[in-house]
């Protein structure tokens, strides 16, 4: 009669979560270790204070199956320095990347690569370039394979920003 | 001129600010250890007449004290630590205390803030290792800072699902100036929690209760917590239906309740694991489906509907999905309950009730007398023909502790303190000396075995100097019994490090520590030691010698269904 089996059994789903926490008691650390102690998946974790409040905006992309999405969300809650946390349903969701390319490539599409990916040429020296690209953390992950045959030398990502339509 | 000198009077150092505060808190007792790094707060409690302050030998002790204090009062216990191992011996207190969700308030000492971070002496990042183990910590940077962080610590300790706050004071800090004032209220907007339960959630979840055909009360240390006993007993009583316990809430029901079929779990009673297998309706009250409950959790209580009333809503769903789910404070939660039970007609559970009776005869919570040594359970069951009602129950962990919580005759909450979710061998003796200071008309007794009683022994001596007496009732088997009984059972009776062939003169050991001792193997000794323990009024050790090999049955083996339990095997039986 007691049958969950959706939520016992589920898919794994990937969530987005933004968490809203005083910036006080070293927070950020008490999230990191909640995840860390009970087994959860952090994928991307980004942070910043929200303009004019006390408050700062954690966003963390994470993967489990519903029981596991449901208990973080209750986790976290209960945590004294956190205000609220919110699932995201629909949401917009950002992701930078700055990537290095050595001079030394044929570096003619570039330019285009990037500013279909929302990006530019951010600095150019004379033994390599940074671009940048903004955009969909799905269709970023897909401009660095598509930029892996320039052999960049470094690439970093800024992790997820993600908002409430 | 006279403003400014008004200003200067009512300036504290931290140190004082941390006394008027646990004064303000209604502090009447504080468990610790002096260091360095605390030296000033010190200071301050010789100079104040507030409360009183027992001197442990061990910080484990006091912090353990604390939390039987705690446990046995409902107040909020207080300890006091220094820095580095001060602090880190604190730690499995707080651990036991938070994994039992018991509300006390821990103050470390800590080095100046200016050395934070230099490795300095005595230097340990304590509020990075009591994180995971508090409900929740702070670390003090800045005395105008205390007045509120000592308030909110108080508050966090003891409302929501309550547990240990820990404050880490840096020495710099304690003797700092700042104002104090203590009235001033501290906004906490994102602490917040849920009391009252969702009416038309509570109206719903009766009436499928009231069409349940084999209901049964689920009841754990929430219940406890929340101090409404009363209300859970009338509940039952209103209703008819049969109420099992965890560990944690023995005494919610009188012992002898006809609806009580005992406790649950891993040992607990036949009749009370086969309710709970065969029932079509759990009403959990302030319990979280332990594995040491739920045995294996694929095929429990598939038959099912589950009500879970709970003040943590991360504790519903974590286990178990329930159907119908109420976060609220239980106390509040059950008067609404009350409030609404009579407009449902509930079923006839007689027939229900007469089943549990009948698997309750089938295999009744027993032992056999076939042994020349004492039964261990023959001694708890005596102790509470003897004492009942007149003593408070402390226990270490282990086999002894399971048999008292199966054979003790527990008649009121808060009765019985046993470190359950984190199962700490060592916290017996602490605790007799937290619930004796808390309860001085109560007779305090601590079951423990051979092995948990050296955990914590030399705090014998703290009970000598501040009267604090207590019985010490050692069921010794010369074994560590429940590892032992594993071992026979699951490691082809390999007996890994379990055997404890020297051991101490418990005797001796006790009168060195100004204490009484007694060495007792037959019934006519146990009555009489324990006789003239209790007109000793000095802390007592008993050390029973009992049957090595007993087991505690019934037990569910790790990875089995509730309902497939090793019973205990008579001779008579089929």
């Amino acid at each position: 009669m007691n049958n969950f089996n959706h939520f016992y059994d589920s898919e794994e789903r990937r969530e987005v979560l933004s968490i809203i926490v005083v910036n006080k008691d070293s927070v950020l650390s008490r999230i990191v270790d909640l995840f860390s102690a009970r087994g959860y998946n952090i994928d991307s974790l980004t942070v910043a204070p929200i303009p004019n409040s006390e408050y700062s905006r954690i966003t963390i992309i994470t993967i489990g199956i519903a029981r596991t999405i449901d208990q973080i969300v209750k986790q976290l809650n209960k945590l004294i320095p956190v205000l609220k946390v919110i699932e995201h349903r629909d949401v917009i969701e950002k992701d930078t990347v700055l990537i290095k390319i050595p001079l030394d490539q044929s570096l003619s599409d570039v330019d285009v690569l990037a500013r279909a990916y929302n990006g530019a040429i951010q600095n150019v020296t004379d033994e390599a370039i940074v671009i940048s690209a903004t955009d969909d953390p799905k269709r970023i992950l897909n401009f660095i394979k598509v930029i892996e045959k320039y052999k960049p030398i470094e690439i970093v990502r800024s992790g997820v920003v993600a908002m409430e339509r | 001129m006279k403003n400014e000198t008004e200003t200067i009077e009512k300036q504290l150092t931290g140190s004082q600010i941390v006394i008027e505060a646990l004064h303000r808190e209604n502090t009447e007792v504080v468990f610790g250890y002096p260091g360095g790094a605390i030296m000033n707060v010190y200071d301050e409690i010789y100079k104040q007449n507030y409360f009183q302050h027992i001197l442990v030998k061990h910080e484990q002790a006091a912090v353990h004290a604390a939390d039987a204090y705690a446990r046995s009062s409902g107040k909020v216990g207080v300890a006091i630590v220094t820095s580095g191992p001060g602090f880190t011996n604190a730690v499995t207190g707080l651990a036991t205390a938070y994994t039992d969700s018991i509300p006390m308030v821990v103050i470390s000492g800590q080095v100046p803030t200016a050395v934070i971070g230099t490795d300095a002496f005595q230097e340990i990042d304590a509020v990075g290792i009591s994180r995971s183990c508090t409900k929740h910590n702070f670390l003090v940077n800045d005395v105008k800072d205390l007045t509120r962080v000592l308030k909110i610590a108080f508050h966090i300790a003891r409302t929501g699902r309550p547990g240990p706050v820990h404050i880490d004071l840096p020495k710099d800090v304690s003797i700092e100036l700042a104002n104090f004032n203590y009235e001033q209220e501290f906004d906490l907007p994102t602490y917040k929690p849920t009391t009252k339960g969702n009416v038309r959630q509570i109206k719903a979840a009766l009436q499928k209760i009231s069409q349940s055909k084999r209901p049964v009360l689920y009841v754990g240390g929430g219940a406890v917590l929340s101090n409404c006993y009363e209300d859970i007993r009338a509940f039952a009583h209103q209703t008819k239906i049969p109420v099992v316990e965890t560990l944690m809430a023995r005494g919610i029901m009188k012992s002898d309740d006809e609806l009580l079929f005992g406790m649950l779990g891993m040992h607990g009673e036949y009749a009370a694991n086969m309710a709970m297998s065969e029932t079509d309706m759990i009403i959990c009250l302030g319990a979280r489906f332990d594995d040491r409950v739920t045995g294996r959790l694929d095929v429990f209580a598939k038959k099912a509907q589950v009500v879970h009333v709970d003040i943590d809503p991360a504790s519903i769903a974590k286990i178990i999905k329930p159907n119908y789910p109420i976060v609220g404070d239980l106390a509040i939660v059950m008067k609404q309950i009350l409030e609404h039970t009579k407009d449902f007609e509930f079923n006839d559970y007689s027939s229900w009730n007469k089943t549990l009776l009948k698997y309750r005869k089938q295999h009744p919570l027993a032992y056999l007398e076939d042994s020349d040594r004492l039964k261990p359970q023959w001694v708890i069951q005596r102790t509470g023909e003897l004492l009942g009602d007149k003593a408070l129950i402390s226990t270490d962990v282990g086999q002894h502790q399971m048999w008292a919580a199966q054979f003790y005759p527990f008649n009121y909450p808060r009765q019985w303190m046993t470190s359950g979710g984190l199962g700490t061998m060592g916290v017996g003796l602490p605790y007799a000396m937290g619930m004796k200071r808390a309860n001085p008309d109560k007779i305090a007794v601590n079951f423990t075995g051979d092995g948990s009683i050296m955990m914590n022994i030399q705090e014998i001596i703290t009970c000598t100097q501040y009267n604090l007496p207590h019985i010490n009732i050692i069921l010794n088997n010369n074994y560590l019994g429940m590892v032992r009984q594993w071992q026979t059972r699951f490691y082809e009776d390999r007996l890994a490090e379990t055997t404890l062939d020297i051991q101490a003169d418990f005797t001796m050991l006790s009168q060195s520590m100004g204490g009484v001792g007694y060495k007792v193997h037959t019934k006519e000794e146990f009555d009489a030691a324990l006789k003239d323990a209790v007109e000793s009024n000095k802390v007592a050790m008993i050390e029973v010698i009992i049957e090595r090999r007993e087991e505690v049955l019934p037990m569910v083996p790790n990875g089995h269904a509730l309902d497939e339990m090793l019973l205990l095997e008579t001779k008579g039986d089929k």
